[in-house]
């Protein structure tokens, strides 16, 4: 049965009875992550699930110990480590013929930078993980500093006239390692995202989802205007909505209106940027210039 | 029980593999490796063997060989990885984190001097790191021992009462390369020893989060239990070593290995192999008429200051050598032995054989002579063995 989705927050009788993310997360209002936690609970249902956490904003979320607000068994791993502490219990669960599938979910910070070796090496051996990256493009945990997948132009805690540098491409290095499975997620479009994280819960050996993950705190923006801002960056093309099977073919989720004003309209909206730190004509260059790139890739295979 | 001409290094292979076997009728076994020079000749071993209910990941660091280690103890599974001075080095916030999750996982390290500038051969400066990182450290004198000691640690390391990892090690070539006939245990009998691995706190299904947030309190209660689990070592490991004897009919050694101490008056202690040394110096001073003693420091961790303490209960003179330094201080060994001397003792250090230079009866002998020419304690000497 084709269940309603109601932008992926309404109750239905497939979501768990224990939420993944339960009441009384210390998370901040508007926090993109748990818009994916609730998302992800609607892709989860009765499937029996492991999440390894490293040290970054979401093993704060639970709260004290011994309390938990997460819904299903957690265990946080050191910063570099989730995909290596991740590969454990995932060989063990197929030694020992269970059906569990294991989950990492970790920020840029413990993906694009400190645990970079460690996802590589655990995609590189296929291990059956899926890896989850809550991409909200600072160290939102420490209160805000630049990491690399920190966008052009953005002030940070460590960057106070801005980024001079683009965000690393996380999916195309992902990709490379020819998994089953690597896709960005956006947060405003449920109904892709959704079909997504099941695609990716239910596939085998290495998968990844990037999702792109408002953060009012750090990105100075209104905490109830998160999806509006994701919206903004897929309609600008800034954010591609796509998927790449087996490190080969690329599926694009969604077509971007490569809009200049909705570009504008995000660094507008978000106190990050400042008015000078963004060169928006060059900047849509190269967004045009990746997206010429994405639909070569999605035409005719890997470069 | 069969004899076969192992290295260490091969040893330590083979008791984990048995080890790792015995656990199939529970939640199998498994762990992440990766070479370092000198214990590659482990790992290699390791990957060579085939497991019912196992597997090894070939991963891409230390930091992360721990880490796998750690994901098959939550898992359930029984555990193994071995490493080596700076690879340990690199590993060191994951062992802490394996320490602090009570992971009973077993870790094999061959001593090798920390660098740059790189030196590949023995010295105890690299495990003596992680001498505060809640592991049960072990320190073998020969290659037999390290088989054993890898078999009991995961008795000892398993117990419902103790729930802490141990780090086996063994010096570096004169042990990791030095092929010796060792006993290999048949499988039946490890399996006799080695009840399969119930880890309480494994993941389930339960909706718990392992490792969230402490708040002081909580750190000071969790740092307790662990000093507690700690200090519940020495009489679990006497319970080990009596159940070892019967399955397998050797008793691994002591926590405190003494040598000709029932009179002595001069001792001499040290760690891993150069206790060899020291008993072939100590037999040469009682023939020139000296009640010289010699003490091997088998348990590092926990400390067995009692044992010391009442081995050394009649001596006047304690020389102790260290393989290391703690630099600004002197021998690690050497602070922390001493309180363990009679108050109105000498104690003296004696740092020798930094980088694995060779200690010979000679170094101990002269050690020996400067210790019963001393009118009082110095600050530590540091020898060139060379």
């Amino acid at each position: 049965m084709r269940e309603p989705l109601l932008a992926g927050t309404a109750r239905s009788e497939r979501r768990r009875t224990d939420p993944l993310l339960r009441p009384g997360s210390t998370n901040c209002g508007g926090c993109g992550m748990s818009i994916a936690f609730n998302l992800f609970d609607r892709a989860v249902g009765d499937r029996t699930i492991q999440i390894v956490i490293p040290a970054c904003c979401a093993i704060v979320t639970p709260g004290q110990y011994p309390r938990s607000a997460y819904g299903v068994p957690v265990v946080a791993s050191t910063f570099a480590s989730s995909a290596a502490v991740a590969t454990g219990l995932a060989q063990v669960a197929r030694l020992n013929g269970e059906a569990t599938r294991v989950v990492c979910w970790a920020g840029d910070g413990g993906t694009y930078d400190i645990g970079l070796a460690t996802l590589s090496a655990a995609a590189e051996r296929d291990e059956d993980v899926l890896y989850v990256c809550y991409d909200n493009e600072i160290y939102g945990n420490t209160g805000g500093q630049r990491s690399s997948a920190t966008p052009l132009g953005a002030v940070t805690t460590t960057t106070p006239r801005g980024k001079t540098v683009r965000k690393k491409d996380i999916v195309a290095i992902v990709a490379a390692h020819r998994v089953p499975y690597a896709a960005t997620i956006s947060l405003a479009h449920p109904e892709d995202a959704l079909r997504k994280m099941t695609h990716a819960l239910d596939a085998r050996g290495f998968r990844f989802l990037h999702v792109l993950s408002p953060c009012p705190t750090g990105w100075k923006s209104e905490p109830a205007e998160g999806i509006e801002l994701i919206r903004l960056a897929v309609r600008s093309g800034l954010f591609p909505v796509y998927e790449v099977f087996d490190g080969e073919r690329t599926v694009i989720g969604v077509e971007p209106e490569l809009s200049r004003a909705a570009l504008e309209r995000y660094f507008e909206l978000q106190n990050r940027f400042r008015e000078d730190s963004v060169d928006v004509a060059r900047l849509s260059e190269l967004i045009g210039a990746d997206w010429a790139r994405l639909r070569r890739q999605a035409r005719e295979g890997p470069s | 029980m069969t004899t076969e001409l192992l290295s260490a290094n091969h040893a330590a292979a083979m008791a984990a593999t048995l080890a790792g076997r015995a656990n199939r009728r529970a939640r199998g076994f498994g762990g992440g490796v990766y070479p370092i020079t000198p214990q590659s000749e482990c790992i290699e071993l390791l990957c060579r063997q085939d497991f019912e209910k196992g597997e090894i990941v070939r991963v891409e660091s230390e930091h992360s060989a721990m880490a796998v280690c750690m994901g098959f103890a939550f898992g359930g599974a029984r555990s193994f990885t071995a490493s080596s001075s700076n690879g340990l080095a690199y590993m060191t916030e994951n062992v802490y984190a394996a320490a602090f999750y009570r992971l009973p996982i077993v870790m094999m390290a061959v001593n090798r001097t920390l660098g740059p500038p790189w030196n590949i051969w023995v010295d105890h400066g690299d495990t003596l790191l992680l001498r505060d990182a809640g592991w049960i450290q072990l320190y073998c004198e020969d290659n037999q021992e390290v088989m054993d000691t890898i078999l009991l640690s995961y008795r000892l390391a398993e117990d419902a009462r103790v729930l802490l990892p141990a780090l086996v090690c063994q010096d570096a070539f004169v042990l990791s390369h030095t092929m010796v006939q060792t006993e290999v245990p048949e499988q039946e009998l490890v399996d006799r020893f080695l009840p399969p691995l119930d880890l309480p706190h494994r993941l389930t299904d339960r909706a718990v989060t392992v490792g969230g947030l402490d708040f002081p309190h909580e750190t000071e209660v969790h740092r307790k239990q662990h000093e507690e689990a700690m200090r519940r070592v020495p009489a679990v490991y006497a319970e080990c070593q009596r159940a070892f004897e019967q399955v397998f009919g050797r008793r691994p050694p002591d926590p405190v290995v003494p040598y000709r101490m029932d009179d002595a008056e001069v001792a001499l202690i040290s760690m891993g192999t150069t206790a060899s040394t020291v008993r072939r110096a100590v037999d040469r001073a009682r023939d020139q008429g000296l009640r010289a003693g010699g003490l091997r420091v088998q348990m590092f961790r926990p400390f067995p200051e009692r044992e010391l303490r009442r081995n050394l209960a009649g001596c006047v003179r304690v020389g102790v050598i260290d393989r290391d330094i703690s630099l600004g201080m002197g021998g690690v060994l050497w602070s922390e032995a001493r309180s363990s001397a009679p108050r109105d003792a000498l104690v003296q250090n004696y740092v020798v054989g930094l980088g694995g230079g060779d200690i010979r009866p000679e170094h101990v002998g002269a050690i020996l002579s400067d210790l019963c020419e001393r009118d009082e304690a110095g600050a530590p000497e540091i020898m060139e063995a060379e």
